[in-house]
């Protein structure tokens, strides 16, 4: 891999040799990847390819069978629900695991930079699918993480949202820079998001791609579908 | 027939009046009926009304014999003869410190346990069996033994009303601590919280829900057993009284115990659904409207 000629010192996270098995099916093989601070990896792959359990590794959640994950203690997680505590107001939400000083305040600042900055003290109930979303990423962001793991965040979302949320995430990821690994199956958001897509298959990394100039495009929808297996794409016929 | 099918080829009024008449349904029903939903909630009222006053009625001429069932105004009248005299409400004081201390003995260690057992898997283990056997016993079934343990005075009152008391509590913390959404916690500890902060900000308020409804069947247990206690061997209370009054044929003053028992159950269980809205105003099956 080539490392960018103003390298940070230390990777937001690095997997070396990564292996995860269920029984017998090996569902994560012998994986490597490198995700430098600052930098947005789009992970494509079919449903059961392993890229959620990649993340959830990444995470801490699960255990490994093999390798060396090197990442932050605490890397901030999105879900693919909103995961709010229903019992609790939004800044107490966003504010969950700070320390309780000036926790309103920090979550008060989080929540005006996801644009719900007047509603510290409503319900998540009372919040569309949209803003739930927003209110978490505000709860990973306020964090401050080196390391943002997206898992499927907005794949709930209706279409005009999603795209809505996907500006919101790449202004909050150009200012707070932590290196984000967003795992999805939506090839528009990762060819709209990120500056290297990763394409996994049978537990390994089978294709990566990163933009040929600044500002442009990793890879283009028709490779990325090919390589994902998706042969009759309607667009491209 | 074929007159029919002329007006339905006519396409503008065809279309619009069953759509407006499917809207309106539900409301122009009622106003045929001409019941509003004021007029529903007296109508519910007004059997339970209607049935006091034929027992009134039949009383008043002699229909029914007053050792019977006394008169309803003649209960009203006993209520406020033994309040006036000191002795209903000195009763009644008795009983409700009963099942206050009742209640608070059983239900906090009810709690405790139900909290331990919860998180602990080997909590479980040594003590939710133990626990399970003796919830099959129908408690008041222990009676006679509670009596040697206890002898007839506050200790057995107080003792049946706790074991009434901890079982619906103990078996609802268990439950609501078991049945947290088990991605919340995921993300408690994605957030990094510490056991105390987990089981503050999540488990906790997650199992509330179910906590409450076990101190609601508690409460209606508590009076059960409280009954059933009063009635053995009592010196006062509101048991005490209607034992007493039965020595003696006083049903009017039977019924009036009867009626408190009743009463008391009753705001007992609106003091436990006004906790349920106050604690749980988040839940949209408890709170209402929102904020």
């Amino acid at each position: 891999m080539t490392a960018p000629a103003l390298a940070e010192a230390k990777p937001a996270a690095r997997v070396t040799d990564l292996t995860r098995a269920y029984g017998d099916r090996v569902v994560i093989d012998r994986l490597d990847l490198t995700i430098q601070r600052g930098e947005f990896v789009a992970l494509l792959g079919e449903s059961g390819c392993g890229k959620t359990t990649l993340l959830r590794a990444l995470a801490g959640l699960d255990p490994i069978d093999g390798g060396r994950i090197e990442a932050p203690r605490r890397p901030a997680v999105v879900f693919q629900e909103h995961r709010l505590l229903p019992w609790d107001s939004l800044w107490r939400n966003v504010s969950l695991g700070l320390p309780e000083r000036g926790a309103r305040e920090r979550a008060a600042a989080a929540l005006e930079e996801v644009g719900l900055g007047g509603r510290l003290d409503d319900w998540p109930r009372n919040l569309s699918g949209g803003q739930a979303q927003r209110v978490a990423l505000a709860r990973a962001l306020v964090q401050e993480p080196e390391l943002l793991l997206l898992d499927e965040p907005f794949a709930a979302l209706d279409a005009l949202t999603r795209i809505r949320m996907h500006v919101l995430v790449k202004a909050l990821v150009a200012r707070h820079r932590p290196g984000v690994l967003l795992v999805t199956h939506d090839v528009e958001e990762a060819i709209a998001l990120a500056d290297r897509i990763l394409v996994m298959r049978a537990g390994v990394i089978a294709a990566e791609h990163r933009p040929p100039a600044p500002g442009q495009p990793a890879a283009d929808r028709a490779t990325l579908l090919a390589e994902l297996g998706v042969e009759n794409d309607l667009s491209a016929a | 027939m074929s007159n029919a099918d002329h007006t339905a080829t006519f396409p503008l009024p065809a279309v619009a009046r069953p759509v407006a008449k499917t809207a309106a349904a539900p409301a122009a029903a009622l106003r045929r009926a001409g019941l509003g939903p004021r007029q529903l909630l007296l109508l519910s009222w007004a059997a339970p009304v209607l049935l006091v006053v034929v027992c009134e009625v039949l009383a008043q001429v002699g229909y029914v014999a007053p050792h019977v069932l006394p008169a309803p105004s003649k209960v009203v009248r006993t209520a406020y003869k033994l309040a006036t005299s000191g002795t209903l409400l000195a009763d009644l004081g008795t009983s409700l410190v009963r099942a206050a201390v009742g209640f608070l003995v059983g239900g906090s260690i009810a709690f405790a346990l139900g909290i331990l057992v919860g998180f602990s898997r080997l909590a479980e283990a040594l003590v939710d069996r133990s626990v399970q056997m003796v919830r099959a016993i129908p408690f008041l079934a222990l009676l006679p033994l509670v009596i040697v343990w206890f002898g007839v005075g506050e200790g057995q009152k107080i003792f049946l009303v706790a074991l009434g008391v901890a079982f619906p509590i103990y078996i609802n913390t268990t439950l609501g601590i078991r049945q947290v959404d088990p991605k919340l916690i995921e993300l408690g500890r994605v957030q990094g919280l510490s056991t105390r902060q987990m089981i503050s900000r999540i488990i906790l308020p997650g199992a509330l829900p179910s906590i409450l409804t076990g101190v609601r069947y508690s409460l209606a247990t508590a009076w059960l057993a409280l009954v059933v206690a009063e009635t053995i061997g009592a010196q006062a209370g509101i048991g005490f009284l209607a034992m007493d009054a039965r020595e003696f044929l006083r049903t009017d003053v039977v019924v009036l115990t009867i009626v408190i028992y009743a009463l008391i159950g009753v705001v007992a269980d609106s003091l436990a659904r006004l906790l349920e809205r106050r604690l749980l105003a988040w839940h949209p099956n408890f709170g209402g409207a929102a904020r």
